[in-house]
Protein backbone atom coordinates (compact mmCIF):
# COMPACT_ATOMS: atom_id res chain seq x y z
CA UNK A 1 0.00 0.00 0.00
CA UNK A 2 1.35 3.41 -0.97
CA UNK A 3 0.36 6.90 0.14
CA UNK A 4 -2.00 7.39 -2.81
CA UNK A 5 -3.83 4.15 -2.06
CA UNK A 6 -4.08 4.92 1.67
CA UNK A 7 -5.51 8.32 0.81
CA UNK A 8 -7.93 6.72 -1.63
CA UNK A 9 -9.07 4.31 1.09
CA UNK A 10 -9.82 7.11 3.55
CA UNK A 11 -11.54 9.11 0.81
CA UNK A 12 -13.68 6.11 -0.09
CA UNK A 13 -14.46 5.60 3.62
CA UNK A 14 -15.58 9.21 3.85
CA UNK A 15 -17.76 8.70 0.79
CA UNK A 16 -19.26 5.53 2.24
CA UNK A 17 -20.15 7.02 5.62
CA UNK A 18 -21.61 10.07 3.88
CA UNK A 19 -23.74 7.88 1.61
CA UNK A 20 -24.83 5.64 4.50
CA UNK A 21 -25.13 8.42 7.09
CA UNK A 22 -28.90 8.15 7.37
CA UNK A 23 -28.75 4.38 7.76
CA UNK A 24 -26.11 4.62 10.51
CA UNK A 25 -28.23 7.21 12.29
CA UNK A 26 -31.35 5.03 12.00
CA UNK A 27 -29.49 2.05 13.46
CA UNK A 28 -28.16 4.26 16.24
CA UNK A 29 -31.61 5.71 16.97
CA UNK A 30 -32.90 2.21 17.63
CA UNK A 31 -30.38 1.35 20.34
CA UNK A 32 -28.30 4.48 20.94
CA UNK A 33 -28.75 8.19 20.62
CA UNK A 34 -29.10 8.60 16.88
CA UNK A 35 -25.96 10.52 15.98
CA UNK A 36 -23.55 7.92 14.61
CA UNK A 37 -24.11 8.86 10.95
CA UNK A 38 -23.73 12.57 11.61
CA UNK A 39 -20.61 12.11 13.73
CA UNK A 40 -18.85 9.71 11.36
CA UNK A 41 -19.66 11.94 8.43
CA UNK A 42 -18.30 15.03 10.20
CA UNK A 43 -15.17 13.15 11.27
CA UNK A 44 -14.24 11.59 7.93
CA UNK A 45 -14.98 14.83 6.08
CA UNK A 46 -12.51 16.50 8.45
CA UNK A 47 -9.97 13.72 7.80
CA UNK A 48 -10.15 14.23 4.04
CA UNK A 49 -9.89 18.01 4.45
CA UNK A 50 -6.86 17.69 6.76
CA UNK A 51 -5.07 15.26 4.44
CA UNK A 52 -5.83 17.38 1.35
CA UNK A 53 -4.48 20.48 3.09
CA UNK A 54 -1.12 18.94 4.00
CA UNK A 55 -0.70 15.45 2.53
CA UNK A 56 1.82 13.38 4.53
CA UNK A 57 4.50 11.63 2.45
CA UNK A 58 4.51 8.40 4.48
CA UNK A 59 1.71 5.86 4.85
CA UNK A 60 2.14 5.60 8.62
CA UNK A 61 2.13 9.38 9.11
CA UNK A 62 -1.01 9.61 7.00
CA UNK A 63 -2.94 7.21 9.25
CA UNK A 64 -1.59 8.90 12.40
CA UNK A 65 -2.82 12.25 11.12
CA UNK A 66 -6.19 10.80 10.13
CA UNK A 67 -6.60 9.24 13.57
CA UNK A 68 -5.64 12.43 15.37
CA UNK A 69 -8.18 14.34 13.30
CA UNK A 70 -10.96 11.91 14.23
CA UNK A 71 -10.07 12.22 17.93
CA UNK A 72 -10.12 16.02 17.62
CA UNK A 73 -13.29 16.37 15.59
CA UNK A 74 -15.77 13.64 16.40
CA UNK A 75 -16.34 13.32 20.14
CA UNK A 76 -18.56 10.59 21.52
CA UNK A 77 -17.12 7.10 21.67
CA UNK A 78 -16.64 6.67 17.94
CA UNK A 79 -14.10 9.51 17.69
CA UNK A 80 -11.64 8.12 20.24
CA UNK A 81 -12.19 4.52 19.09
CA UNK A 82 -11.74 4.99 15.33
CA UNK A 83 -9.15 7.71 15.94
CA UNK A 84 -7.09 5.49 18.23
CA UNK A 85 -7.37 2.60 15.75
CA UNK A 86 -6.01 4.67 12.88
CA UNK A 87 -3.27 6.20 15.04
CA UNK A 88 -2.18 2.76 16.24
CA UNK A 89 -2.26 1.46 12.66
CA UNK A 90 -0.09 4.36 11.51
CA UNK A 91 2.37 4.06 14.38
CA UNK A 92 2.81 0.33 13.78
CA UNK A 93 3.79 0.80 10.14
CA UNK A 94 7.43 1.13 9.08
CA UNK A 95 8.37 4.60 7.75
CA UNK A 96 8.23 5.29 4.05
CA UNK A 97 5.88 6.00 1.17
CA UNK A 98 4.94 2.34 0.70
CA UNK A 99 4.35 -0.59 3.08
CA UNK A 100 4.29 -4.34 2.54
CA UNK A 101 1.13 -6.43 2.96
CA UNK A 102 2.44 -8.15 6.10
CA UNK A 103 3.19 -4.79 7.73
CA UNK A 104 -0.31 -3.59 6.90
CA UNK A 105 -1.78 -6.71 8.51
CA UNK A 106 0.30 -6.03 11.60
CA UNK A 107 -0.88 -2.42 11.62
CA UNK A 108 -4.52 -3.47 11.42
CA UNK A 109 -3.88 -5.81 14.36
CA UNK A 110 -2.45 -2.88 16.36
CA UNK A 111 -5.54 -0.84 15.45
CA UNK A 112 -7.86 -3.52 16.82
CA UNK A 113 -5.77 -3.78 19.97
CA UNK A 114 -6.14 -0.02 20.50
CA UNK A 115 -9.91 -0.29 20.19
CA UNK A 116 -10.06 -3.14 22.66
CA UNK A 117 -7.75 -1.39 25.11
CA UNK A 118 -9.72 1.85 25.08
CA UNK A 119 -13.23 0.39 24.96
CA UNK A 120 -12.67 -2.86 26.79
CA UNK A 121 -14.95 -4.71 24.39
CA UNK A 122 -14.62 -8.41 23.62
CA UNK A 123 -16.09 -10.27 20.64
CA UNK A 124 -19.82 -10.76 21.23
CA UNK A 125 -20.34 -7.45 23.06
CA UNK A 126 -22.12 -5.96 20.00
CA UNK A 127 -19.52 -3.37 19.09
CA UNK A 128 -16.98 -2.37 16.41
CA UNK A 129 -14.93 -5.39 17.52
CA UNK A 130 -17.55 -7.77 16.13
CA UNK A 131 -16.85 -6.57 12.60
CA UNK A 132 -13.17 -5.71 13.02
CA UNK A 133 -12.04 -9.04 14.55
CA UNK A 134 -13.49 -11.30 11.81
CA UNK A 135 -12.34 -8.87 9.11
CA UNK A 136 -8.79 -9.00 10.43
CA UNK A 137 -8.88 -12.79 10.75
CA UNK A 138 -10.02 -13.08 7.14
CA UNK A 139 -7.39 -10.58 6.00
CA UNK A 140 -4.58 -12.46 7.73
CA UNK A 141 -5.83 -15.83 6.52
CA UNK A 142 -5.93 -14.56 2.93
CA UNK A 143 -2.43 -13.11 3.24
CA UNK A 144 -1.14 -16.40 4.66
CA UNK A 145 -2.78 -18.16 1.71
CA UNK A 146 -0.85 -16.02 -0.73
CA UNK A 147 -3.55 -13.48 -1.61
CA UNK A 148 -2.61 -9.98 -2.74
CA UNK A 149 -3.99 -6.83 -1.10
CA UNK A 150 -7.11 -6.86 -3.29
CA UNK A 151 -7.86 -10.45 -2.37
CA UNK A 152 -7.23 -9.94 1.33
CA UNK A 153 -9.29 -6.76 1.39
CA UNK A 154 -12.19 -8.47 -0.37
CA UNK A 155 -12.12 -11.31 2.16
CA UNK A 156 -11.97 -8.81 5.04
CA UNK A 157 -14.90 -6.83 3.66
CA UNK A 158 -17.05 -9.95 3.39
CA UNK A 159 -16.16 -11.05 6.92
CA UNK A 160 -16.77 -7.56 8.34
CA UNK A 161 -20.19 -7.44 6.72
CA UNK A 162 -21.10 -10.88 8.07
CA UNK A 163 -19.78 -9.86 11.49
CA UNK A 164 -21.85 -6.69 11.48
CA UNK A 165 -24.98 -8.62 10.50
CA UNK A 166 -24.33 -11.13 13.28
CA UNK A 167 -24.53 -8.33 15.87
CA UNK A 168 -28.30 -8.20 15.33
CA UNK A 169 -28.78 -11.26 17.52
CA UNK A 170 -26.43 -10.04 20.26
CA UNK A 171 -27.26 -8.28 23.50
CA UNK A 172 -25.09 -5.18 23.90
CA UNK A 173 -22.65 -5.25 26.79
CA UNK A 174 -20.68 -2.09 26.04
CA UNK A 175 -21.57 1.48 25.11
CA UNK A 176 -24.90 3.18 25.23
CA UNK A 177 -26.84 0.25 23.77
CA UNK A 178 -25.97 -1.77 26.87
CA UNK A 179 -28.44 0.34 28.88
CA UNK A 180 -31.23 -1.32 26.92
CA UNK A 181 -30.42 -4.80 28.16
CA UNK A 182 -32.39 -7.40 26.20
CA UNK A 183 -34.08 -4.69 24.17
CA UNK A 184 -30.82 -4.24 22.25
CA UNK A 185 -31.36 -7.68 20.67
CA UNK A 186 -32.78 -7.57 17.14
CA UNK A 187 -30.93 -4.42 16.04
CA UNK A 188 -27.69 -4.34 14.06
CA UNK A 189 -24.91 -2.47 15.85
CA UNK A 190 -24.14 0.90 14.24
CA UNK A 191 -20.43 0.77 15.15
CA UNK A 192 -19.96 -2.68 13.64
CA UNK A 193 -21.85 -1.43 10.59
CA UNK A 194 -19.55 1.56 10.07
CA UNK A 195 -16.54 -0.72 10.50
CA UNK A 196 -17.90 -2.93 7.72
CA UNK A 197 -18.26 0.16 5.51
CA UNK A 198 -14.60 1.05 6.08
CA UNK A 199 -13.39 -2.45 5.16
CA UNK A 200 -15.65 -2.41 2.11
CA UNK A 201 -14.05 0.90 1.12
CA UNK A 202 -10.62 -0.80 1.26
CA UNK A 203 -11.90 -3.62 -0.94
CA UNK A 204 -13.41 -1.13 -3.40
CA UNK A 205 -10.24 0.91 -3.85
CA UNK A 206 -7.97 -2.13 -4.18
CA UNK A 207 -10.23 -4.14 -6.51
CA UNK B 1 -40.56 19.03 14.41
CA UNK B 2 -40.37 22.83 14.56
CA UNK B 3 -37.39 24.48 16.27
CA UNK B 4 -35.99 27.97 16.73
CA UNK B 5 -32.81 27.39 14.79
CA UNK B 6 -31.03 28.69 11.71
CA UNK B 7 -29.07 25.68 10.48
CA UNK B 8 -28.92 22.40 12.43
CA UNK B 9 -25.13 22.35 12.00
CA UNK B 10 -24.73 25.72 13.75
CA UNK B 11 -26.97 25.19 16.79
CA UNK B 12 -24.26 24.55 19.39
CA UNK B 13 -21.95 27.37 18.26
CA UNK B 14 -24.80 29.87 17.99
CA UNK B 15 -26.21 28.90 21.39
CA UNK B 16 -22.73 29.35 22.85
CA UNK B 17 -22.51 32.84 21.34
CA UNK B 18 -25.93 33.61 22.79
CA UNK B 19 -24.92 32.38 26.26
CA UNK B 20 -21.89 34.67 26.12
CA UNK B 21 -24.03 37.63 25.06
CA UNK B 22 -26.54 36.95 27.83
CA UNK B 23 -23.97 36.77 30.65
CA UNK B 24 -21.20 39.20 29.68
CA UNK B 25 -20.16 39.98 33.26
CA UNK B 26 -20.00 36.45 34.65
CA UNK B 27 -18.86 34.25 31.77
CA UNK B 28 -16.06 34.20 29.23
CA UNK B 29 -16.90 32.06 26.24
CA UNK B 30 -14.21 30.88 23.85
CA UNK B 31 -16.19 30.17 20.72
CA UNK B 32 -13.28 28.77 18.72
CA UNK B 33 -12.04 26.38 21.46
CA UNK B 34 -15.67 25.76 22.48
CA UNK B 35 -15.63 26.22 26.23
CA UNK B 36 -17.35 28.41 28.78
CA UNK B 37 -15.29 29.74 31.70
CA UNK B 38 -15.82 31.97 34.69
CA UNK B 39 -14.97 35.52 33.77
CA UNK B 40 -12.51 35.67 36.68
CA UNK B 41 -10.69 32.40 35.86
CA UNK B 42 -8.02 31.32 36.46
CA UNK B 43 -8.07 32.03 40.18
CA UNK B 44 -4.62 31.50 41.64
CA UNK B 45 -4.48 28.80 44.29
CA UNK B 46 -8.07 27.64 43.80
CA UNK B 47 -8.86 24.11 42.65
CA UNK B 48 -10.75 24.41 39.37
CA UNK B 49 -13.74 22.29 38.36
CA UNK B 50 -14.24 21.44 34.71
CA UNK B 51 -17.15 19.46 33.38
CA UNK B 52 -18.67 18.88 30.02
CA UNK B 53 -20.74 16.57 27.92
CA UNK B 54 -23.01 16.61 24.96
CA UNK B 55 -25.15 19.67 24.36
CA UNK B 56 -28.90 19.38 24.84
CA UNK B 57 -28.85 19.07 28.65
CA UNK B 58 -28.98 22.79 29.42
CA UNK B 59 -28.56 24.37 31.88
CA UNK B 60 -26.08 21.51 32.54
CA UNK B 61 -23.11 22.15 32.19
CA UNK B 62 -22.51 25.64 30.84
CA UNK B 63 -25.30 27.09 32.96
CA UNK B 64 -23.48 25.93 36.09
CA UNK B 65 -20.28 27.87 35.43
CA UNK B 66 -19.69 30.62 37.96
CA UNK B 67 -18.87 31.40 41.56
CA UNK B 68 -19.28 28.37 43.80
CA UNK B 69 -19.74 25.79 41.06
CA UNK B 70 -17.84 25.07 37.83
CA UNK B 71 -14.85 27.04 36.54
CA UNK B 72 -15.38 25.82 32.99
CA UNK B 73 -17.66 23.65 30.89
CA UNK B 74 -17.08 22.06 27.49
CA UNK B 75 -20.20 21.50 25.42
CA UNK B 76 -19.93 18.86 22.72
CA UNK B 77 -22.24 18.49 19.76
CA UNK B 78 -25.82 17.60 20.70
CA UNK B 79 -25.70 14.41 22.81
CA UNK B 80 -22.04 13.90 21.86
CA UNK B 81 -19.20 14.24 24.31
CA UNK B 82 -16.68 17.04 23.85
CA UNK B 83 -13.31 16.23 22.26
CA UNK B 84 -10.00 16.01 24.16
CA UNK B 85 -8.55 19.24 22.64
CA UNK B 86 -11.54 21.18 23.90
CA UNK B 87 -11.35 19.71 27.42
CA UNK B 88 -7.59 20.35 27.52
CA UNK B 89 -8.05 23.98 26.44
CA UNK B 90 -10.66 24.54 29.17
CA UNK B 91 -8.49 22.78 31.77
CA UNK B 92 -5.49 24.96 30.94
CA UNK B 93 -7.60 28.12 30.86
CA UNK B 94 -8.89 27.72 34.42
CA UNK B 95 -6.00 25.96 36.16
CA UNK B 96 -4.93 28.18 39.01
CA UNK B 97 -2.02 25.99 39.99
CA UNK B 98 -3.92 23.98 42.61
CA UNK B 99 -5.12 21.27 40.26
CA UNK B 100 -8.27 20.59 38.28
CA UNK B 101 -11.20 18.28 38.99
CA UNK B 102 -12.96 16.80 35.97
CA UNK B 103 -16.59 15.96 36.68
CA UNK B 104 -17.49 13.27 34.15
CA UNK B 105 -20.84 11.60 33.59
CA UNK B 106 -20.43 7.87 33.09
CA UNK B 107 -20.98 7.43 29.37
CA UNK B 108 -18.50 5.58 27.21
CA UNK B 109 -17.73 8.59 25.02
CA UNK B 110 -17.43 11.10 27.87
CA UNK B 111 -15.16 8.79 29.85
CA UNK B 112 -12.83 8.17 26.86
CA UNK B 113 -12.54 11.82 25.81
CA UNK B 114 -11.97 13.08 29.37
CA UNK B 115 -9.41 10.32 29.93
CA UNK B 116 -7.47 11.36 26.83
CA UNK B 117 -7.68 15.02 27.93
CA UNK B 118 -6.49 14.20 31.47
CA UNK B 119 -3.46 12.39 30.00
CA UNK B 120 -2.66 15.42 27.83
CA UNK B 121 -3.06 17.75 30.84
CA UNK B 122 -0.75 15.57 32.93
CA UNK B 123 1.84 15.84 30.13
CA UNK B 124 1.65 19.62 30.61
CA UNK B 125 2.11 19.34 34.36
CA UNK B 126 -1.48 19.92 35.44
CA UNK B 127 -2.75 17.66 38.24
CA UNK B 128 -6.19 16.30 37.31
CA UNK B 129 -8.55 14.27 39.49
CA UNK B 130 -11.60 12.74 37.85
CA UNK B 131 -14.95 12.38 39.62
CA UNK B 132 -17.17 9.94 37.76
CA UNK B 133 -20.92 10.38 38.22
CA UNK B 134 -23.03 7.22 37.89
CA UNK B 135 -26.28 7.67 39.78
CA UNK B 136 -28.92 6.26 37.42
CA UNK B 137 -30.21 3.11 39.10
CA UNK B 138 -32.38 2.14 36.12
CA UNK B 139 -29.22 0.60 34.67
CA UNK B 140 -27.82 -2.46 36.32
CA UNK B 141 -24.28 -1.86 37.45
CA UNK B 142 -22.65 -5.01 36.22
CA UNK B 143 -19.90 -6.20 34.00
CA UNK B 144 -22.59 -6.70 31.37
CA UNK B 145 -23.23 -3.00 30.81
CA UNK B 146 -21.23 0.19 30.48
CA UNK B 147 -22.29 0.81 34.09
CA UNK B 148 -24.80 3.22 35.56
CA UNK B 149 -25.27 6.52 33.76
CA UNK B 150 -24.54 9.95 35.15
CA UNK B 151 -27.74 12.01 35.39
CA UNK B 152 -29.32 14.30 38.00
CA UNK B 153 -26.67 13.77 40.68
CA UNK B 154 -24.22 15.63 38.44
CA UNK B 155 -25.82 18.88 39.60
CA UNK B 156 -25.31 17.96 43.27
CA UNK B 157 -21.71 16.87 42.68
CA UNK B 158 -20.91 20.11 40.85
CA UNK B 159 -22.63 22.29 43.48
CA UNK B 160 -21.17 20.64 46.57
CA UNK B 161 -17.65 20.02 45.24
CA UNK B 162 -17.72 23.50 43.69
CA UNK B 163 -18.48 25.03 47.08
CA UNK B 164 -15.64 23.06 48.65
CA UNK B 165 -13.23 24.39 46.02
CA UNK B 166 -14.52 27.95 46.43
CA UNK B 167 -13.73 27.95 50.15
CA UNK B 168 -10.17 26.74 49.53
CA UNK B 169 -10.43 22.94 49.57
CA UNK B 170 -7.42 21.06 48.25
CA UNK B 171 -7.56 18.96 45.08
CA UNK B 172 -7.95 15.66 46.93
CA UNK B 173 -10.61 17.09 49.25
CA UNK B 174 -12.68 18.55 46.44
CA UNK B 175 -12.54 15.29 44.51
CA UNK B 176 -13.33 13.28 47.64
CA UNK B 177 -16.50 15.18 48.52
CA UNK B 178 -17.60 14.97 44.89
CA UNK B 179 -17.21 11.20 44.96
CA UNK B 180 -19.03 10.97 48.29
CA UNK B 181 -21.99 12.87 46.88
CA UNK B 182 -22.10 10.56 43.88
CA UNK B 183 -21.94 7.45 46.06
CA UNK B 184 -24.78 8.78 48.20
CA UNK B 185 -27.02 9.51 45.19
CA UNK B 186 -29.52 7.53 43.16
CA UNK B 187 -31.75 8.63 40.29
CA UNK B 188 -34.58 7.23 38.18
CA UNK B 189 -36.34 8.75 35.14
CA UNK B 190 -39.49 8.40 33.07
CA UNK B 191 -40.18 9.78 29.59
CA UNK B 192 -43.60 10.60 28.16
CA UNK B 193 -42.19 11.60 24.75
CA UNK B 194 -38.82 11.41 23.03
CA UNK B 195 -36.71 14.49 22.46
CA UNK B 196 -35.86 15.68 18.95
CA UNK B 197 -32.26 16.52 18.04
CA UNK B 198 -31.85 19.45 15.63
CA UNK B 199 -29.89 17.23 13.23
CA UNK B 200 -32.41 14.37 13.14
CA UNK B 201 -35.45 16.65 13.11
CA UNK B 202 -37.69 13.84 14.31
CA UNK B 203 -38.21 12.28 17.74
CA UNK B 204 -35.64 9.66 18.78
CA UNK B 205 -38.38 7.10 19.32
CA UNK B 206 -42.14 6.87 19.02
CA UNK B 207 -44.33 6.24 22.02
CA UNK B 208 -48.02 5.37 21.79
CA UNK B 209 -50.30 7.92 23.47
CA UNK B 210 -50.87 5.69 26.51
CA UNK B 211 -47.32 4.40 27.04
CA UNK B 212 -44.20 5.69 28.81
CA UNK B 213 -40.50 4.79 28.73
CA UNK B 214 -39.30 3.62 32.11
CA UNK B 215 -35.68 4.17 33.12
CA UNK B 216 -34.65 6.50 30.30
CA UNK B 217 -31.33 8.29 30.17
CA UNK B 218 -30.77 11.86 29.04
CA UNK B 219 -29.77 11.24 25.42
CA UNK B 220 -33.04 10.17 23.89
CA UNK B 221 -31.94 6.57 24.12
CA UNK B 222 -34.91 4.33 24.87
CA UNK B 223 -35.37 3.13 28.44
CA UNK B 224 -35.32 -0.26 30.06
CA UNK B 225 -38.91 -1.04 29.17
CA UNK B 226 -42.26 0.42 28.20
CA UNK B 227 -45.27 0.50 30.45
CA UNK B 228 -48.79 1.85 30.37
CA UNK B 229 -49.06 5.36 31.74
CA UNK B 230 -50.15 5.33 35.39
CA UNK B 231 -51.09 8.12 37.82
CA UNK B 232 -48.12 10.22 38.97
CA UNK B 233 -48.56 8.99 42.53
CA UNK B 234 -47.86 5.39 41.41
CA UNK B 235 -44.94 6.32 39.14
CA UNK B 236 -43.28 8.29 41.94
CA UNK B 237 -43.70 5.38 44.32
CA UNK B 238 -42.13 2.93 41.84
CA UNK B 239 -39.20 5.27 41.15
CA UNK B 240 -38.55 5.83 44.84
CA UNK B 241 -38.73 2.06 45.44
CA UNK B 242 -35.95 1.57 42.88
CA UNK B 243 -33.92 4.48 44.28
CA UNK B 244 -34.20 3.44 47.92
CA UNK B 245 -33.53 -0.20 47.13
CA UNK B 246 -30.29 0.74 45.37
CA UNK B 247 -29.18 3.32 47.95
CA UNK B 248 -31.02 2.61 51.21
CA UNK B 249 -31.90 5.56 53.42
CA UNK B 250 -32.37 4.84 57.09
CA UNK B 251 -34.96 6.27 59.42
CA UNK B 252 -33.88 9.77 60.37
CA UNK B 253 -31.35 10.18 57.55
CA UNK B 254 -31.33 13.53 55.79
CA UNK B 255 -31.58 13.83 52.02
CA UNK B 256 -31.49 16.39 49.25
CA UNK B 257 -34.16 15.71 46.61
CA UNK B 258 -33.99 16.86 43.01
CA UNK B 259 -37.18 16.69 40.96
CA UNK B 260 -35.81 17.37 37.52
CA UNK B 261 -37.71 18.05 34.34
CA UNK B 262 -36.25 16.62 31.13
CA UNK B 263 -37.06 19.74 29.12
CA UNK B 264 -40.65 19.38 27.98
CA UNK B 265 -42.54 18.95 31.24
CA UNK B 266 -44.31 21.95 32.83
CA UNK B 267 -43.34 23.05 36.33
CA UNK B 268 -46.97 22.50 37.28
CA UNK B 269 -46.42 18.75 36.86
CA UNK B 270 -42.97 18.82 38.48
CA UNK B 271 -44.41 20.42 41.62
CA UNK B 272 -47.21 17.87 41.64
CA UNK B 273 -44.51 15.18 41.47
CA UNK B 274 -42.56 16.82 44.29
CA UNK B 275 -45.68 16.73 46.45
CA UNK B 276 -45.94 12.98 45.91
CA UNK B 277 -42.22 12.53 46.65
CA UNK B 278 -42.56 14.48 49.91
CA UNK B 279 -45.51 12.31 50.97
CA UNK B 280 -43.72 9.02 50.28
CA UNK B 281 -40.46 10.09 51.95
CA UNK B 282 -42.36 11.34 55.03
CA UNK B 283 -44.08 7.95 55.29
CA UNK B 284 -40.67 6.30 55.33
CA UNK B 285 -39.21 8.56 57.98
CA UNK B 286 -36.78 10.28 55.60
CA UNK B 287 -36.03 13.91 56.40
CA UNK B 288 -35.82 16.12 53.32
CA UNK B 289 -33.18 18.68 54.26
CA UNK B 290 -33.20 20.57 50.94
CA UNK B 291 -35.03 20.20 47.67
CA UNK B 292 -34.81 21.57 44.15
CA UNK B 293 -37.60 21.45 41.55
CA UNK B 294 -37.11 22.49 37.94
CA UNK B 295 -35.45 21.78 34.60
CA UNK B 296 -31.74 21.33 35.33
CA UNK B 297 -30.44 18.20 33.58
CA UNK B 298 -32.54 18.06 30.46
CA UNK B 299 -32.81 16.01 27.31
CA UNK B 300 -33.73 18.69 24.76
CA UNK B 301 -37.54 18.82 24.56
CA UNK B 302 -38.25 15.42 26.07
CA UNK B 303 -41.36 15.38 28.22
CA UNK B 304 -40.34 13.47 31.30
CA UNK B 305 -38.81 13.78 34.70
CA UNK B 306 -36.14 12.27 36.88
CA UNK B 307 -35.95 11.91 40.63
CA UNK B 308 -32.63 12.09 42.46
CA UNK B 309 -32.25 11.35 46.16
CA UNK B 310 -28.90 12.07 47.83
CA UNK B 311 -28.28 11.04 51.43
CA UNK B 312 -26.38 13.96 52.87
CA UNK B 313 -24.21 14.79 55.84
CA UNK B 314 -24.38 18.12 57.67
CA UNK B 315 -21.20 19.06 55.84
CA UNK B 316 -22.83 18.44 52.46
CA UNK B 317 -25.82 20.56 53.48
CA UNK B 318 -23.50 23.37 54.53
CA UNK B 319 -21.78 23.23 51.13
CA UNK B 320 -25.14 23.01 49.33
CA UNK B 321 -26.21 26.21 51.09
CA UNK B 322 -22.99 28.05 50.25
CA UNK B 323 -23.31 30.97 47.81
CA UNK B 324 -23.59 30.12 44.14
CA UNK B 325 -23.82 32.50 41.20
CA UNK B 326 -24.32 30.83 37.83
CA UNK B 327 -26.84 31.27 35.01
CA UNK B 328 -28.68 28.11 36.06
CA UNK B 329 -28.38 28.11 39.85
CA UNK B 330 -28.09 31.17 42.04
CA UNK B 331 -28.49 31.83 45.72
CA UNK B 332 -26.67 33.68 48.49
CA UNK B 333 -24.43 35.53 46.04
Amino acid sequence: MDVALALAWLRASAGAVAAESDRLTRLDSAIGDGDHGVNMNRGFAAVVAALDATPPDAVGALFVKAGGTLISKVGGASGPLYGSALRALGKALPPGPEVELAALAGGLEAGLEAVRKLGGAEPGDKTIVDAYRPALDAFEEAVAGGADLAGAAAAAARAADEGARATTAMQARKGRASYLGERSIGHQDPGATSTALIFKALADVTA
Amino acid sequence: MKKFINDPADVVAEALAGLAAAHPDDLRVDVSEQYIARADAPRGGKVALVSGGGSGHEPLHGGFVGTGMLDAACPGEVFTSPVPDQILAATKAVDGGAGVVHVVKNYTGDVMNFQLAAELAADEGIAVETVLVDDDVAVENSTWTAGRRGTGATLLVEKIAGARAEEGGKLAEVAAIGREVNTASASFAYALTAGTTPAAGRPGFDLPEDEIEVGVGIHGEPGRRREKLRPARELVRSALDAILEAKPVNDGDQVIVLVNGLGGTPLLELYLVYGEVATVLAERGVRVARRLVGNYVTSLDMAGMSLTVTRVTDEMIRLWDAPVRTPGLRWGA
